[in-house]
């Protein structure tokens, strides 16, 4: 079990509510409250702190202060903004979180060490119940440390780019900005179900790219006001610059400044449209498949079962109808054929087994049980195999006498055979009448005609099974 | 056989087919209790232990899976035969190798169902056709053909032996045990000892294929 802490206390997150559902990133633009409070002082946690065990006086502690929880440094999970990382230090340290909050901030808008160094805390510290750091878990996979690395790649090289061409402001934030992107990536590849889910409703409320119900009044204004000023800088930027290299560059990086100033104030009106819509089509198709699906249960087993209930004396019917339904039933819910479908597109030699199956059921009242093994494409030579499968299966049907007829078929790499068995009253081969060796020959000539052949075996009393073995095309072409 | 009655415990959720398999298997074997739903079977299959348990494939909390699962770690001796009206390759195969000795489809007659019951007692294996061309169809002559050549762990489990096919292959194209036994001028002691290789083969092996093809049919 990992060490459990005490609840963090809520008097610290009192403060936070005032503040409202604004975000963290809002504040770091307010320039107050100058406390000289130094994260990186506070962090990596000293191992030998003292454990300071003054017991619970909560009414006598100074504004600044916080509660206190003994146990290692955790990320705090009740009482966080972004990681939880000033949550965590105020329960451990006893300094009021937004304190902390408010020193990051000073120090991210100083030269961005504050942002790097609550990124690399937000992945060094493990989360509250937890022993593991994301960090751990991020750097475990490859991939996530690859996209890291080409994040920090990428901005690297932008930035470097930047301070080559004059933006010198640029170069003082490369590698603060390229830690805390890297970090973000892993920290975003590496956190688990919880802390992920609270980061997305971290973004839904982030005032440029939330989604639509979490908008308030006040972030479109943040945001408008973040477009606008983006425009100003590149127009600013486009008059006042004097720079010789920027002055060939000047246009095309104050036309994008002011592009990315646009796309602010729009681009979430755009976002929003189109999730909307995405939304509306996967609710129509939905609902479409939901009628479709209730016409075809009506189609099909509702009528079946009325004709059940019509025929429920002629148990012989009762049989056929529930075996032809149920046939169909399951080629829909197991094969995605709809009902009445069955004349379709046949294009492979299940698909014509289990149409042979049902014609000769609904056609002759007997079951007919096919077992298929293996599946290809059907060929006009494989047509005819099955063409000529159906001829010994009505036959079967019609003279054995059996209740049902079995109907194999299996197709093998070289060739597919087919199998017709009854266990009816069966003939002698060498004495048949003239009209059923009429419909042997047709069944034989119909194969030989196509490469294949025939062998019927039959005995007085012992049944009767129709063997036909057609060889495959591809297989016959291979050979030569 | 025909001196001592074998005992038999029926588990389905539908009450109609219930009373329908009680009144198809007659006299010719003891049914000892039913039950429709899982937890109830366990605590009575538990409490009787029948010879043989017929359970339905589908039903709710796990099915009859979860029957054979839970049964099979107290009363290993008790014999599965699972009834269903889905061929879906998936419950076949998922309830096999829950360790039920066979299976046959609701369509089964009276006189079959009883016999393949008696057959599970004496420790037989059960194939309909339709189970037997499964297993053809999983355990396939050439595993190169079927998306690459994927290593077999161990041969014996992995493969059919010819004669298992040629068994196989007579099952699926719908000839009795006996009938098998003739036409391959074998035993019918010896067909149902090829049988039950298969059977035990399709529980152990380690195959990739069983279950991506089993996965990959329900998907069709």
């Amino acid at each position: 079990m990992t060490p459990r802490n005490t609840p963090s206390p809520h008097s610290a997150s009192g403060l936070s509510l005032v503040v409202g559902p604004a975000l963290a990133w809002d504040h770091r633009f307010i320039p107050e409250h100058a406390e000289p409070v130094d994260p990186t002082v506070s962090y990596p946690p000293p191992p030998a702190h003292p454990p300071g065990p003054e017991p619970a006086q909560p009414r006598h502690r100074a504004w600044w202060r916080a509660a206190r929880t003994r146990g290692p440094l955790r990320r705090s999970t009740t009482d966080r903004m972004g990681g939880g990382v000033a949550g965590g230090l105020s329960a451990r340290f006893g300094i009021d979180a937004n304190l902390i909050r408010f020193a990051f901030i000073l120090v991210a808008v100083g030269a961005g060490t504050g942002l790097a160094a609550y990124v690399v805390a937000w992945l060094v510290i493990p989360a509250e119940g937890s022993t593991t750091s994301i960090g751990r878990r991020a750097l475990a996979d490859r991939r996530t440390v690859g996209l890291a690395l080409a994040f920090v790649t990428g901005l690297v090289a932008v930035l470097l780019v930047l301070g080559a061409i004059g933006l010198s402001f640029a170069a003082n934030l490369v590698w603060p900005v390229s830690i805390a992107v890297g970090g973000l990536v892993l920290v975003w590849r590496g956190s688990d179900a919880e802390e992920r889910a609270h980061l997305s409703e971290l973004l839904g409320r982030a005032p440029l790219i939330g989604s639509s119900e979490h908008h308030t009044r006040r972030a479109n204004t943040v945001r408008v006001l973040l477009g606008l000023a983006l425009v100003v800088i590149g127009l600013c930027v486009l008059v006042a610059s004097s720079h010789p290299t920027l002055a060939t560059l000047r246009t095309v990086i104050a036309a994008n400044v002011a592009i990315v100033g646009f796309l602010v104030v729009f681009g979430p009106w755009w976002l929003r449209l189109a999730r909307d819509l995405a939304v509306e089509r996967r609710e129509r198709v939905r609902s479409e498949e939901r009628a479709h699906m209730a016409a075809s249960v009506h189609d099909s087993v509702l009528q079946t079962l009325a004709l059940i209930q019509r025929a429920a004396g002629d148990q012989g019917e009762v049989t056929r109808l529930a075996r032809a339904q149920e046939r169909e039933l399951r080629a829909w819910l197991f094969e995605g054929r709809s009902p009445g479908s069955f004349t379709g597109e046949v294009s492979t030699v299940s698909q014509a087994v289990s149409v042979i199956e049902g014609e000769v059921e609904a056609a002759h009242r007997v079951a007919v049980e096919s077992v298929t093994v293996g599946d290809c494409d059907l060929t006009t030579e494989l047509r005819a195999l099955l063409g000529a499968g159906r001829e010994a299966t009505v036959n079967a049907a019609k003279w054995s006498g059996a209740p049902s007829v079995s109907f194999f078929v299996e197709v093998e790499p070289g060739q597919v055979s087919v199998f017709v068995r009854d266990r009816g009253r069966g003939f002698d081969p060498d004495a048949v009448g003239t009209d059923r060796r009429g419909i042997a020959e047709s069944i034989s000539a119909r194969v030989a005609r196509h490469g294949g052949r025939a062998i019927i075996r039959s005995a007085p009393g012992q049944g009767t099974e129709v063997e036909l073995v057609m060889p495959r095309t591809g297989a016959v072409r291979e050979r030569k | 056989m025909s001196e001592n009655k074998v005992r038999v415990f029926l588990v389905d959720d539908h009450h109609l087919f219930l009373s329908g398999v009680r009144a198809e298997l007659g006299d010719s074997v003891e049914v000892v209790g039913d039950a429709d739903e899982v937890g109830a079977a366990i605590e009575l299959i538990a409490e009787r232990v029948p010879d043989v348990v017929l359970v339905d494939v589908h039903m709710p909390d796990g099915g009859g899976q979860a029957v054979i699962e839970a049964i099979g770690a107290i009363h290993p001796e008790v014999r599965f035969l699972a009834l269903s009206v889905s061929d879906a390759a998936e419950d076949v195969i998922g309830v096999i190798r829950a360790g039920a000795r066979g299976y046959v489809t609701k369509t089964i007659s009276g006189p079959e169902l009883t016999e393949a019951v008696e057959r599970v007692a004496d420790g037989d294996a059960v194939f309909s056709p339709r189970l037997a061309g499964f297993v053809l169809d999983a355990f396939a002559a050439d595993p190169g053909a079927a998306g690459g050549a994927v290593p077999s762990f161990d041969p014996e489990l992995d493969q059919l032996t010819p004669r298992e096919r040629e068994v196989l292959r007579l099952i699926a194209r719908g000839y009795a045990y006996k009938e098998v036994a003739r036409e391959l001028a074998i035993s019918v002691k010896t067909v149902e000892s090829h049988v039950s290789a298969v059977l035990r083969k399709l529980q152990l092996s380690s195959r990739h294929q069983l279950t991506r093809w089993a996965t990959e049919r329900r998907l069709l």
